[in-house]
């Protein structure tokens, strides 16, 4: 049994990011694969999981599930090479620094070598970013501006909305998804679900036809448009 | 109007009347917050000077402002002045006060002006529903609202306010327990993804049944005035609540209007006979007719008000219709639909309307519930029962506008 978990959703949900779970699961059961799907709760011990799933927070839930997950066997986990994608909130949260509550930085996991600083103003509306020549939709709402470190890879480059800084959005690892796109992103980009789930099971996936696949055309027509 | 009001401001009000009547006659709009804006810019302080000398109940609160503010009207009885369009920022303020001149006064508030129309309006009573997530591209931070209104509750300046505010919802406590005189009430309230982290402290709140608290000690109030079970009890008055409008949350919304009316001094049996007598508000629960349809027209407008209109819906595998906008008045980010339990509409046929009816269609297919995507109005079979249509806000005025009585 393959699990994805979804972690803190009281904390780190405030987009609709428990989506991004269900998508994946879904996608997964529809081709036959084993997919079972849990979240974590305030007082949980991490489980033992395939792809973690972070969403995005208000900063004192943030803050909260960036002390939380510290603590926790998380970080030797994904150290270990777990998935994880994590969006908004989440994305700052694996870095190394970010600021909540005004202009405090605050320590982030360390997982990925990247800050996070106040940005001028809230960056908020559709966001497009283009993905290994597809493209990426979704919606971002968020206060920070992210500075990929030397080394770091940027998840895709901006065509329309901020990302990180307006060039660059979210990062990738080998085994770490991050992006600025909530919508929830995995739910709207099948094909991006289905590169996760793919490396997740590292296997080859089947197509896998469903109103999402409209969903995302029609959403790539009106930001090009 | 107010005795000491001057020249300018009776200027203001005239001009907000005549603006709102060409806004009419030209058809450009309902014509009610042009004229406000009018007013505004003429007399700054143009609502202060019109409410000065009424009564006013205010109302605020994420989901049910209209229905309560409504409830109020109408228990009060007798004339009373409202913004019953939902025009409910300072604009819409002037506009209702400025058109209408009644000496008791109830207005909807949006959330995030409850600060500034407690200063000017200087209010007998401030009702407090509920706070959950809404129109996230908008007011995204709905801790941050609770702040806000704390502060403005604290800085507030009349002990003679009483605040109405729900017991059981952690974030109205948190922003109502600043002052001495909050009547607390104790009403079912389903929707608490909002508040499971403690607005003190971010730590787990723990639910016990109807009661909950956090080990910071947060905690429900533990003296309420009012309770809501079979019957409804205000200060000791027990009265029977038998509404014609549907929902457990329209029997909270009506218990916390009579309790904000049974502090201005409304006989309680008396007003709860015209509550419950109230068959719809600005078209919501209204049965209308379209094409050969029956409709039965539900605004659900965010996952809180999806999952107490889902609630009523009846558990027998009929079709449900379901539309979905994201323009201005709606947030332009429908990811809320991921909030939404969706999951409860299993066992129905969905038909997906509306801009994003394909969001929703994606939505419901993750959430495997039987869906029709609607790119054709004329092909949705007809049927002779009642279909329950939920909508969001600017998709209900759609279908408001475009169906019959």
């Amino acid at each position: 049994m393959t699990t994805f978990c979804v972690l803190y959703p009281d904390l780190l949900g405030t987009y609709g990011d428990g989506g991004n779970g269900l998508a994946v699961a879904q996608r997964a059961r529809r081709r036959g694969l084993d997919a079972e799907l849990v979240s974590m709760g305030l007082d949980d011990e991490v489980p033992d999981a395939a792809l973690y799933l972070l969403g995005g927070g208000e900063d004192g839930p943030q803050r909260l599930a960036a002390d939380l997950l510290r603590e926790s066997s998380f970080v030797s986990r994904v150290r270990d090479g777990a998935h994880v994608v994590a969006v908004c909130a989440g994305l700052q949260i694996l870095g190394s620094t970010f600021c909540v509550e005004g202009d405090d930085e605050y320590e982030g996991l360390g997982l990925v070598d990247v800050v996070t600083s106040r940005g001028e103003r809230r960056s908020v509306g559709e966001l497009a970013t283009r993905v290994d020549g597809q493209l990426l939709v979704g919606f971002e709402n968020h206060g920070g501006r992210t500075t990929l470190q030397s080394g770091v890879e940027a998840l895709g480059t901006v065509v329309q909305g901020r990302g990180n800084d307006g060039r660059f959005d979210g990062y990738r690892t080998k085994n770490i998804w991050a992006t600025y796109a909530h919508g929830p992103v995995l739910a709207m980009n099948p094909w991006f679900a289905d590169v996760i789930l793919s490396t997740v099971y590292g296997v080859e996936l089947e197509p896998l036809t469903s109103v999402a696949d409209a969903l995302y055309q029609e959403r790539c027509r009106v930001l090009s448009a | 109007m107010g005795k000491s009001s001057s020249v300018r401001d009776q200027v203001a009000s005239a001009a907000v009347r005549t603006v709102n009547r060409l806004s009419r006659m030209t058809g450009k709009g309902s014509g009610t917050v042009v004229g406000g804006r009018v007013g505004i810019k003429i007399a700054p302080d143009l609502v202060s000077s019109l409410a000065r000398g009424r009564t006013v109940i205010l109302v605020s609160g994420t989901n049910g402002k209209t229905t309560t503010t409504s409830m109020t009207v109408a228990g009060w009885g007798g004339p009373v002045t409202t913004n019953e369009t939902g025009a409910n920022m300072p604009a819409g303020h002037v506009a209702a006060l400025a058109e209408s001149k009644e000496d008791h006064v109830a207005l909807e508030v949006d959330e995030a002006w409850l600060a500034h129309t407690l200063a000017s309006t200087r209010p007998s009573v401030v009702v407090l529903l509920n706070l959950s997530r809404d129109q996230l591209d908008r007011a995204n931070e709905v801790r941050h609202l609770a702040e806000r209104w704390r502060k403005a509750l604290e800085a507030y300046q009349d002990d003679d306010l009483v605040v109405v505010a729900n017991a059981n919802d952690p974030l109205v406590v948190y922003a109502g327990e600043v002052r001495a005189n909050t009547v607390w009430c104790d009403v079912p309230t389903s929707w608490l993804a909002d508040a499971l982290s403690c607005p003190k402290c971010t730590l787990a709140i723990s639910h016990v049944g109807s009661a909950w608290h956090c080990s910071c000690g947060f905690a429900k109030p533990l003296q309420v005035t009012t309770t809501l079970g079979d019957e409804l009890v205000v200060d000791g008055t027990s009265v029977t609540l038998d509404l014609s409008m549907p929902g457990e949350f329209n029997r909270s919304n009506a218990a916390m209007a009579l309790t904000a009316l049974h502090s201005v001094n409304v006989n309680l049996e008396v007003a709860v006979r015209r509550v419950n007598a109230i068959q719809s508000v600005v078209g919501r629960f209204s049965v209308r007719r379209w094409r050969g349809h029956v409709l039965r027209l539900l605004l659900a407008k965010n996952p809180s008000g999806f999952a107490a209109m889902m609630a009523t819906l009846p558990d027998d595998g009929s079709d449900v219709w379901v539309a979905i906008n994201a323009r201005v008045a709606d947030g332009h980010d429908p990811s809320w639909l991921y909030d939404v339990p969706f999951e409860m509409l299993r066992g129905h046929r969905v038909y997906c309307f509306g801009d994003r009816r394909l969001d929703l269609a994606t939505r419901l297919d993750y959430a495997e519930v039987d869906f029709v995507v609607v790119d054709n109005d004329e092909l949705v079979p007809t049927s002779k029962e009642t279909i329950s249509l939920l909508a969001n806000y600017t998709a209900f005025s759609d279908w408001l506008a475009r169906s019959e009585p």
